[in-house]
């Protein structure tokens, strides 16, 4: 079983449609036990990172899930949650990954919206992937470059697409959305 | 780099597709899911639905659409129409739209784009303007452009911006139906008067007319429906010729 985690994040059902699709089972849970017993956890997520930051501590959930040891997927603002901190509402996110989030400068169109390609693949979530590929963005804040960046992508500057340190996995951009690129992606984090 | 876009527009009327009804190699052209998905498969980069259903009682099958749609579709999708308060556009939301669309509900009451906004993020809150050149000015009109208001299209794009708006679709009212190319002047205008992303709406007819519309722009994305569903122009084969314009173009 997957566990989608539930902290009042937007549009949380795309991601549970998408693994349907691919003929995955999974619940939209806030609760620690069932958390616990999944599999694979995903923290998606579409809101702002202070109002998301502060419900992870409501529920309790942010010491909670640094300790999780199975696979965990973030995807765009569960990404950006997991870096060391956050402009977007100026506060101190999980630090699963030695990265900070900012906000785009006003050098091109912001939100960076559409679909984007993906450079410097490395690591599990990109495996029998090796040609550039086109994925969906749509975002204001990026992750800096870091140690843990997993995949590039380039707008106004080079960002981190991706990260991956242990156990932890984080997409910028949305599988869920990505057509089949997306899907490979998502089946690579689902056999892990 | 970021590739510019391509988006059919899908009208749906009862739950139905209203064009389409000669698309080549469907069942059913009538459902808005099997049209969705051949433009999937073709290569669509997103899709928008525009609810034209015109009584109140009927938009409920809408939301059932739009759950069926989130199920089955894998890129992301917008849903336009008639949508004049945050409970409508949550509804929506909740049933698995990645974007709204506002119009007229939006000239009536501008701060319905905060309230979005603010709720689900500006990612998701599409305003559309449909805009007709009315002795020399760009004016804003309502009510499927049947409505002409004192909104200045420039000053009003600035403002849905500022109420925190993260996309504008511009329809031209001169252009739309003729196929005879975008309004670049205008859509041009826009887009390089604000800092969020546009899409141009209205007289595509060849594939030469999105190379104009994306060459030496700022445009981010082009909407067209009937070229598409009549199969006038393949997509991919429009893809394939803005490739070869080098405009950046996702295969």
């Amino acid at each position: 079983m997957i566990a989608i985690i539930d902290y009042n994040a937007g549009n949380i059902s795309s991601v549970q449609n998408a693994l349907k699709r691919l003929g995955y089972e999974s619940i939209i849970t806030r609760d620690k036990e069932q958390i616990l017993s999944a599999d694979k956890v995903i923290l998606p997520g579409v809101g702002e990172a202070s109002t998301a930051m502060s419900y992870l501590k409501e529920y309790e959930l942010d010491a909670f899930i640094k300790e999780l040891k199975q696979p965990f997927l973030g995807i765009c603002l569960g990404m950006q949650l997991m870096c060391n901190s956050s402009e977007e509402g100026t506060v101190d996110c999980l630090g699963i990954f030695n990265s900070d989030v900012k906000l785009f400068p006003p050098k091109e169109k912001v939100p960076h919206i559409g679909w984007n390609s993906l450079s410097e693949l490395k690591g599990d979530l990109f495996n029998s992937m090796n040609a550039p590929k086109d994925v969906y963005f749509v975002h204001s804040f990026y992750a800096e470059l870091c140690e843990e960046t997993s995949a590039n992508c380039d707008y106004i500057f080079p960002f981190s697409a991706a990260l991956q340190k242990d156990n932890f996995y984080a997409t910028q951009f949305h599988p869920e959305k990505s057509a089949g690129v997306g899907e490979q992606i998502l089946k690579n984090f689902l056999v892990l | 780099m970021l590739k510019k876009r391509i988006i059919p527009c899908l009208d749906i009327m009862d739950g139905r597709t209203v064009k389409g009804i000669n698309f080549v190699g469907i069942r059913d052209a009538g459902d808005p899911i099997e049209l969705a998905k051949k433009y999937v498969e073709q290569g669509a980069d997103e899709l928008v639905f525009l609810d034209i259903t015109a009584t109140i009682e009927k938009r409920a099958t809408l939301i059932e659409l739009v759950k069926r749609i989130a199920q089955e579709i894998n890129i992301p999708f917008t849903v336009g129409g008639g949508i004049n308060s945050l409970e409508n556009a949550a509804r929506l939301i909740k049933a698995g739209a990645d974007k709204v669309s506002v119009n007229s509900s939006a000239i009536n009451n501008p701060q319905l784009i905060k309230d979005i906004a603010d709720k689900f993020g500006s990612q998701c809150m599409v305003v559309a303007i449909d805009t007709k050149l009315i002795e020399d000015e760009w004016m804003v009109f309502m009510h499927g452009g049947r409505t002409i208001t004192p909104l200045k299209t420039i000053e009003w794009v600035q403002e849905v911006e500022r109420l925190g708006a993260g996309e504008i679709l511009l329809t031209s009212m001169n252009n739309d139906g003729t196929k005879s190319g975008f309004a670049l002047n205008i859509t041009s205008k826009v887009s390089d008067s604000i800092n969020i992303p546009v899409i141009a709406s209205g007289g595509a007819g060849l594939k030469k007319h999105f190379v104009d519309l994306f060459k030496n722009t700022t445009i981010s994305a082009g909407l067209a429906a009937s070229i598409f569903h009549y199969g006038e122009i393949p997509i991919p084969e429009l893809k394939q010729y803005l490739l070869e314009q080098n405009i950046p173009i996702r295969l």
